[in-house]
């Protein structure tokens, strides 16, 4: 038990940690490296959980594709972050300000607040118990069954992300050479084959 | 063996699935055929709609699907009619514009059908997860649309400032839900309205639903959520600006009206004064705002504006006539702005599209009838009777008399009055003003829109029956 409290609060003071250095670090590679790591203790933190599966996938799916993407990005779009910064330490007081006085009207509002016990009790998609199933199914279950609807639809969000992305950056410009494969290999009237006989030309 | 799990019924579902899967189709043929394929994919986008539209009417059976995430029922239904008869002539109004401004894209009637399948989804969802989807497929489709126009650094800015303002009205909307759920365990909104009947509402539901609202008013601009309107209207291509000021209102009101009545019923007292104060604001600066607009388009955004605040003074009074009223209101008001627009399409000089108010300058002379039916648009906007845009009016602010809400009715017809300045200072420009000359023929398409819209709204005594009745049916879905 006192094992599994010092990885908690291992995995999550580091998870908190590098979310801080990921908005903090001058250099956006460093950023994405911590996030990297925000990543990995988190998936440390669903291990815990039992939830082995979301797990494997946060490493395999955000580290394995997302970060490197973001790393590509970053690298190869050349975006001056300094330049981005530039007006804010201009607008950082009011912006402060207006986050205490909203945190300080949650805080004083909801000071008092407790979750009412009898909704712990009624979740609208209880989990199912997990000695009687294996997580990738109890997922399976829940994305592919109940809720093939918003899966659905979420592809669709997606696609029109896509549709989106290439109506807007797009250009069809007409002086670019293309390759036509068909044009290349394909035989004309003007090309015949010969049999040449050693020793011989045509 | 696992066994199978059952179907569901997708009886109700059906003018989105055929809107689906038509959507798929017709990008297909557009990303095979190329630029050739336009004009028919255009064709085939405006059919697909209109045969949803009937699937809807005749053959989509009421009933509740995918687990309670998705229903249809007479409210739905009446909703989705106007979604689609916006998309539709959203679509038609855009076939000749986008031809002379050489922005004619297939993707373009593609991203409509999108929209308006996202439409359709937020009008029958029944479940938190459900409007979010729904909402982002209509938003997102709205983004690329409005900076269709990719050359012109307007439409692009309208396109990013939308973007922007939506990505965080989405993310407010997003907490709001979390908190809702967090407070009552449910996302389905009959789950969220027992748990709310059953206990005190606690003080974490109430701020959710704060946030709720904000988020939704921001997709009906609402003030003081009202910021990008003005700009994106102005910016955006006119027909998708056509676009925006019809079907998206119409989907996002009904997603307002099913949120509130159908998951947050029980906590009306909390929320009738949020969206009276919104009401309110929206009447005001609707009204005084647009005084002194001169680009037509950005006076229609004011004037959408105001309305939204009529319509928003029907919900706030939370009882079966401000439904119907809130449900005619939206009805009326796509009828009055496709017509408007239809105008504002028309409104080209020597090639090129003008949009400033004294443009209109000697219409009458020149073009009489044209000039003959925008004044009845335009006087049936202000609210004058017996025009169509009077009963729209008279509608929600019975429902608010009715509620005991007097100061707002009497705020309503005040600013009404004030906003009948701008109308009619339109009218008076076209008909008494020094001419500035005569626009281009008027194109078929716009003819007809045009035509629609002022049989609409001049004859509106006569379809008033009907309307009014399958109104009342829709608005007793929730009572």
């Amino acid at each position: 038990m006192i094992l599994q409290t010092i990885f908690f609060y291992l995995f999550s003071a580091i998870v908190i940690a590098s979310a801080l250095m990921v908005i903090s670090s001058r250099n956006p590679v460093h950023s994405v490296l911590f996030l990297i790591l925000a990543f990995f203790n988190a998936a440390g933190l669903f291990v815990m959980l039992g939830a082995e599966f979301l797990a494997m996938m946060l490493v395999v799916v955000y580290v394995g594709a997302v970060a490197v993407l973001f790393l590509f990005v970053v690298m190869m779009l050349d975006v001056d972050f300094t330049e981005l910064r530039q007006g804010f330490l201009q607008y950082l007081p009011v912006g402060a300000l207006i986050g205490i006085v909203l945190l300080a009207e949650l805080l004083i509002v909801l000071s008092g607040w407790v979750f009412a016990p009898d909704v712990l009790a009624n979740p609208v998609r209880p989990i199912p118990e997990l000695n009687q199933l294996t997580n990738t199914e109890a997922i399976g279950r829940l994305l592919y069954t109940d809720y093939i609807f918003f899966f659905q639809t979420a592809g669709f969000v997606l696609l029109v992300a896509m549709i989106g992305a290439i109506v807007l950056t797009l250009r069809h410009k007409p002086r670019v050479k293309r390759q036509v494969i068909a044009d290349q290999v394909g035989r004309s009237q003007k090309v015949e084959l010969h049999s040449v006989e050693p020793g011989k030309g045509i | 063996m696992m066994d199978l799990a059952t179907l569901p019924s997708l009886t109700p579902f059906l003018p989105e699935l055929i809107l689906a899967v038509g959507a798929l189709v017709l990008l297909m043929i557009g990303a095979f055929g190329g630029e050739r394929a336009t004009p028919l994919v255009t064709t085939l986008a405006v059919l697909l709609i209109a045969v949803a539209g009937l699937v809807l009417l005749f053959k989509a059976e009421d009933g509740v699907t995918f687990g309670g995430a998705f229903v249809l029922d007479p409210f739905a239904r009446f909703m989705k009619v106007l979604a689609l008869i916006g998309s539709g002539f959203a679509i038609v109004m855009s076939v000749n514009y986008v031809k002379r401004e050489k922005i004619a894209r297939f993707e373009y009637p593609v991203l409509i059908l999108l929209a308006t399948l996202g439409m359709l989804m937020m009008i029958s969802a029944n479940d938190l997860i459900a409007v979010y989807l729904g909402l982002e497929l209509q938003s997102l489709a709205l983004y690329v649309v409005a900076a269709s126009n990719r050359d012109s650094v307007k439409s692009t800015e309208a396109g990013m400032k939308y973007f922007v303002l939506g990505a965080l009205s989405s993310g407010m909307l997003l907490y709001g839900m979390s908190l809702i759920y967090g407070f009552t365990g449910h996302t389905q909104f009959q789950g969220i309205a027992t748990t709310l009947s059953n206990g005190p509402i606690a003080i974490g539901v109430v701020f959710g639903l704060v946030f709720v609202i904000a988020g939704v008013a921001f997709k009906v601009s609402a003030v003081p959520f009202h910021m990008w309107t003005p700009d994106v209207y102005e910016g955006a291509p006119t027909p998708v600006t056509a676009f925006f000021a019809a079907a998206p209102k119409a989907a996002a009101m009904a997603l307002f009206v099913r949120v509130l009545f159908g998951s947050l019923g029980p906590a009306a007292a909390d929320w009738q004064q949020v969206v009276t104060f919104i009401a309110v604001a929206s009447m005001i600066l609707g009204a005084f705002a647009a005084i002194g607009q001169r680009n037509i388009k950005r006076l229609m955004a004011y004037s959408s504006i105001g309305h939204m605040g009529f319509a928003l003074v029907g919900l706030a009074a939370g009882n079966e006539a401000g439904v119907q009223g809130v449900v005619l209101y939206m009805a009326i008001y796509i009828a009055m702005t496709l017509g408007a627009f239809a105008v504002i399409l028309f409104m080209r000089r020597k090639g090129q599209m003008v949009e400033e108010i004294s443009d209109l300058a000697g219409l009458s002379r020149s073009h009489p009838v044209v000039a003959f039916i925008f004044a009845m648009v335009l006087f049936s906007l202000a609210g004058i009777p017996p025009l169509a845009g009077f009963f729209a009016k008279w509608y929600v602010f019975l429902a608010a008399i009715e509620a005991k809400l007097y100061v707002l009715a009497v705020i309503g017809v005040l600013s009404s009055v004030v906003g009948a300045f701008y109308y009619l200072r339109i009218i008076k420009i076209m008909y008494f003003d020094e001419p500035a000359g005569a626009f281009e023929p008027m194109t078929g398409e716009l003819r007809f829109v045009l035509g629609l819209s002022g049989i609409f709204v001049i004859l509106y005594v006569v379809f008033a029956g009907p309307i009014g009745q399958a109104a009342s049916v829709a608005a007793k879905t929730f009572f």
